[in-house]
Formats: C-alpha cells, structure tokens, sequence
C-alpha cells in the first residue's frame, strides 16, 4: 500500500523506574484512516498515545507526526494534533463556549477566527443550546462531545481519542462513532485507544494489539480474523458414511483452507465464505449428502485478541502501576 | 511574546472566571477567616498582651503585621490547590498538549495568587486601620507591604505547586499542607515577639523566613521608615534566596511531572 504516511514510531520505549510501560514498539499510521491501539489496562497503550502527543519523552526510540519529531520539534506537532483525553478533562465552572474560547487562545487564534470556528463546532456537536450553561450541568455524553469539540478546535490533522467512550451509556457510544466516521470522511487521521472489541471491530480501519508493552499484531480487524484461518461452516450431515467422500471433494475448491472430521460432520475453514458456501452446498448435492444443518461462524476479534495475548481483554492484568 | 501574553492572560482568566462563578467561595476569600484572627484575637488579647512586651501601643497594631503574613503565607501554601485538580481530572494535560510555552500555566497561577493576595493585603489592612492602627509609613509603606508579601508569595506558591505536581493523592495534599501551616505560624514573630518566646521556640523562629518577613512587616506599620528601612533590606536578600530555592525545587518538580 503506497499511502501517506500521518505517523511513524520506531522502537519506541518507555520505562519507568524497573517497569517498562512501552517496550520496543513500531508502527504506522497511514493519513486518512482511523487507527485503533487495542489492549487491556495497563497494556502500554496511554503511555504510546501520551509519546505521540509530546506530553511524554520516550526512554528510546522515536515517534514522528507528519515528518516531526514529538520531542525535538513539539511545537510543531502540538499545531498538527487535536487530543481528547480518557478523563473527563472540564472544568466544571466554565461554559461550553469558554473552554473553547480558552483552547482558542492556547492555539493562538485571533477572536474572531475563534468565534467562528467555535460556533461551527457547537453545531457540529450539537452543543449550541447548551453552550453558554457551565460544564457541571452537562450529561456525561455531553461532556465527552464537549471534550471531542476542544480536541478539534485546533483545525488539527491528526485527532488522537483515549478510551473515547469509556464509561458511557449505549446511545452516547454509537453516536460518538459516528462523529468519529464523520471526521474520517472529513479527512482527518483519527488514532484512538481502546479496551472495547466491539470498538475497534466497528470503528478501525487497522489496529494494534498491545499488551505488556508489546504490539502482539496489527492489522485490519478483517486481516487480523483472516490470519487465524478464515470463518468456520460446521456441518451436520444425516448420513456420516459418506463424510468422507465429501471431505475429499471439498479439500481441493480453492475457497476453502481447510477440512476436518468431526463427529457430526465436518468443519470447514472458508477464505471467502460467499465463494465456498455455494460450492460446499453444489459438491453435498451431487455426492447425495443430506445436510441435516449448518452452522457459519465468523471469527470474532475476540478469538484473536485471545490468539494473541493468552487470555480474553476483560481477564484482568497483573498490576503493573503507571500506564 | 505576542502569544506569551495571550495565553497567560486566558489562563489567568479562567482562575478569575472560576472564582467569580463561586459565589460563597469568592465571598469568603475577600472576608477571609484571617479577619477574625485580627478582630477576635486581637481584641481578645488586649489586656493579656504585655505592651512592653510587644513594643506596640496595642496588641491588634501588633498583630496587624501578623496576620498580614499569615494571609500570604495561607494563599501561597494553597496557590497549587487548582492545579492538583488540574493534573487530577486531566485539564493540565489537555492544556500542555496545546502549542503553549511549558510556563504559561505557572505564571497564570503566579500572577492569579499574587493578586487575589494583595487584596485580601488591602482588605485586612483596612479592616486594621478602623481599629485605629494606622502604617507608619503610609501609602508607600502599604506599597512595601505588598511586594514583601509578594516576594513571600511566589517562593511559597512554588512549593505548593512543586507538592501538588509530586503527591499521588490530594488527600496527601491536604495532609500535608494542613501539618504545615501552623507551625510556620506559631514558630514566627506573629503573635509574639521572638524575645517574649521560650528559648527553643525563638531559635527556632530565627529559621522560619516568615520571621524575616514579619519582621519587616511590623516596623513598616508601627514605627517609620527609619527603623523598617534595614529590616526591608534584610528581608529582600532572605527572599531572593527563599524564592530561587523554592523555584527551582518547583520547576523540578515540574519538570518530572510533565516529561
């Protein structure tokens, strides 16, 4: 792939003390899609993001932002870079507007560029009625569309997301996706941290899983479920005498990766499922197989962040202090 | 340096907004408690206080200078309060992955602390002056008053800064802030002079910057610029070495914070 390359880590580490929170990562990100680093508490995945966004300096290796150095040339990746932090950072005080107009001043807008920006972002995150009341009353999903508004103000190339839905209900999550896509078709290169599956399944154009400091793989969540051998079609046949013959039939269609015996039938691992299941259905019927059921199983990322780490996200990590 | 300014006059605009949107909080920091030391306590203490003693015509005129340090010294010692909560909730992490010089947020706080200080100077010195204690030296001693209080101010904001930067916890904050402040008081010249004290408190006191603060403060009411004149001096040298100390142990502090 022959892409614009937004982000470039090289052999990063991060250590404090004994511990190492970040140990010899690299990776990339490409312009334009949304990058998920995927791991549970204490994986290392805030102390990548807090590198990238200059607030940490790696022990060794580098990490660079559109070309920049985040620790010799900070300055100029701060102007690149929007961040919406994993706490609900508000101060509770201020309204909706003047947390804007106080991040307006941090970028070194003048007043009236500011304004402007500033009501386009109320509007896009809909926060227009309810931006002059102070950010005490706000909801917890209005809050984070207020955080998500600081982190754009800056016209930013790169919106970088920790946890960005943590904590919040079902209707708050689906709508933040949402603005996340929005922005993606926007074209801004959105890299985001995440303990959900489902979110980094449904949100990410590719992610790293990362655990004990460690990127275990990277890849497109398609790819990553792919490269543990494709989706399973179970079937259970009436007459298991001519299990047999169908496996030898099935092994050489080029859709299918793999066939085995099991004790109702077979299991078979499929490259592309719309491929195979025709062919899988035409050879049973010519061989006279009855097919008494199928069963298609897609591999969730779950099976591959297990694949990868040993153990499901939610199993909880040895403590491993600051992350 | 054009942007130096606009991000330290935001910053420190939303310490003022802050402030302003609490009423009962803005409300108790200009009727501060350190009013009631002067009003109760110096009125209580009128006839038990030895004028020979304290070399004052009355004890609130002595106490005057008192309470004016321990005002500095209360919102020095709290001026990182608002930071804490700052690194606690994120807030200071979202301002610092913004393209602004590392010291804006320290000087808003600086120059926030400072003033919010002198008022409450101004208010308590004006609360002195209807109980008839009058400065000695006037307007300009007023002056002296204030930028020796700021002088104070800025070493201790630094400290408090520097806690609030280290601590793993606000409550050790607060602890630690709390275990602080009233030694730094009684072990001072601000209730009573060094030679009315037992021998072991005094020596102690000769320690306490406050002292030299106080000491200064004092005459700057009661006598004249004659008599203040070799303690200002005094006092400016203990400062510049108190507040490059507590800046750099601060700016440390910070830096280890921050990366």
């Amino acid at each position: 792939m022959d892409r614009a390359i937004a982000i470039d880590v090289k052999q990063l580490c991060k250590s404090y003390e004994r511990h190492k929170a970040v140990d010899d990562i690299s990776f990339q990100v490409y312009a334009g899609e949304i990058f998920g680093l995927l791991g549970p508490n204490g994986a290392g995945k805030s102390t990548t993001l807090r590198t990238l966004i200059t607030l940490l300096h790696p022990t060794s290796g580098s990490a660079a932002v559109f070309g920049h150095d985040t620790v010799r040339e900070a300055d100029t990746v701060r102007m690149l870079i929007g961040y919406v932090p994993q706490e609900r950072a508000i101060d509770r005080f201020l309204t909706g507007r003047e947390h804007l107009e106080l991040l307006g001043a941090l970028y070194h807008l003048s007043k009236t560029e500011a304004a402007k920006r500033i009501d386009e972002l109320l509007t896009l995150v809909e926060l227009n009625a309810h931006a002059d009341r102070p950010a005490k009353t706000y909801s917890g999903g209005m809050k984070r569309k207020l955080d998500i508004a600081c982190g754009l103000l800056p016209n930013p190339k790169i919106l970088f997301l920790d946890e960005p839905t943590l904590g919040l209900d079902v209707q708050s999550r689906l709508r933040i996706w949402e603005y996340v896509r929005m922005l993606k078709t926007r074209g801004l290169t959105v890299v985001m941290t995440t303990n959900y599956l489902d979110e980094a399944d449904q949100l990410c154009d590719r992610l790293a899983i990362i655990d004990g400091g460690k990127i275990k793989t990277l890849g497109s969540p398609a790819e990553l479920k792919i490269a543990l051998g494709g989706d399973i079609v179970s079937l259970t046949l009436k007459e298991t005498d001519r299990t047999a013959g169908l496996e030898a039939v099935l092994k050489d269609q080029p859709a299918i990766t793999s066939v085995r015996t099991t004790d109702k039938g077979l299991d078979i691992r499929v490259e592309s499922p719309e491929k195979a299941l025709p062919a899988i259905l035409d050879s049973a019927n010519r061989l006279g197989c009855n097919i008494e059921f199928i069963q298609y199983n897609r591999p969730r990322l779950d099976d591959v962040f297990i694949a990868h780490t040993g153990r499901a996200i939610t199993e909880s990590v040895p403590e491993t202090g600051s992350t | 340096m054009e942007h130096y300014w606009q991000e330290i006059g935001a910053l420190t605009m939303r310490w003022v907004k802050r402030l302003s949107r609490e009423k009962f909080s803005m409300l108790f920091t200009l009727v501060q408690p350190m009013l009631f030391w002067l009003i109760f306590f110096g009125n209580l203490f009128q006839r038990a206080a030895d004028t020979q003693v304290t070399q004052a015509p009355n004890y609130i005129s002595f106490l005057a200078a008192g309470v004016v340090v321990m005002t500095v010294l209360n919102n020095g010692l709290a001026g990182g309060v608002d930071l804490l909560f700052d690194k606690e909730n994120g807030f200071l992490e979202r301002l610092m992955s913004t393209p602004i010089h590392r010291s804006s947020v320290i000087l808003s706080r600086f120059l926030f602390v400072m003033t919010i200080t002198s008022l409450q100077v101004l208010v308590i010195l004006g609360v002195a002056f209807l109980f008839d204690v009058h400065p000695a030296t006037g307007l300009l001693g007023v002056a002296t008053i204030l930028l020796i209080g700021m002088m104070f101010g800025v070493g201790l904001t630094a400290i408090s800064m520097a806690m609030a930067f280290s601590v793993k916890s606000h409550g050790d904050f607060f602890s630690v802030l709390g275990f602080l402040s009233l030694p730094m008081i009684f072990l001072s010249s601000a209730l009573v002079p060094l030679v009315a004290m037992p021998g072991w408190m005094s020596f102690l006191a000769k320690f306490n910057p406050m002292t030299w603060v106080i000491d200064a403060v004092r005459p700057l009411i009661l006598s004249g610029w004659s008599e203040a004149l070799p303690h200002v001096g005094m006092v400016v040298i203990v400062m510049l070495v108190f507040d490059a100390l507590c800046l750099y142990g601060g700016a440390k502090a910070f830096r280890r914070a921050m990366g």
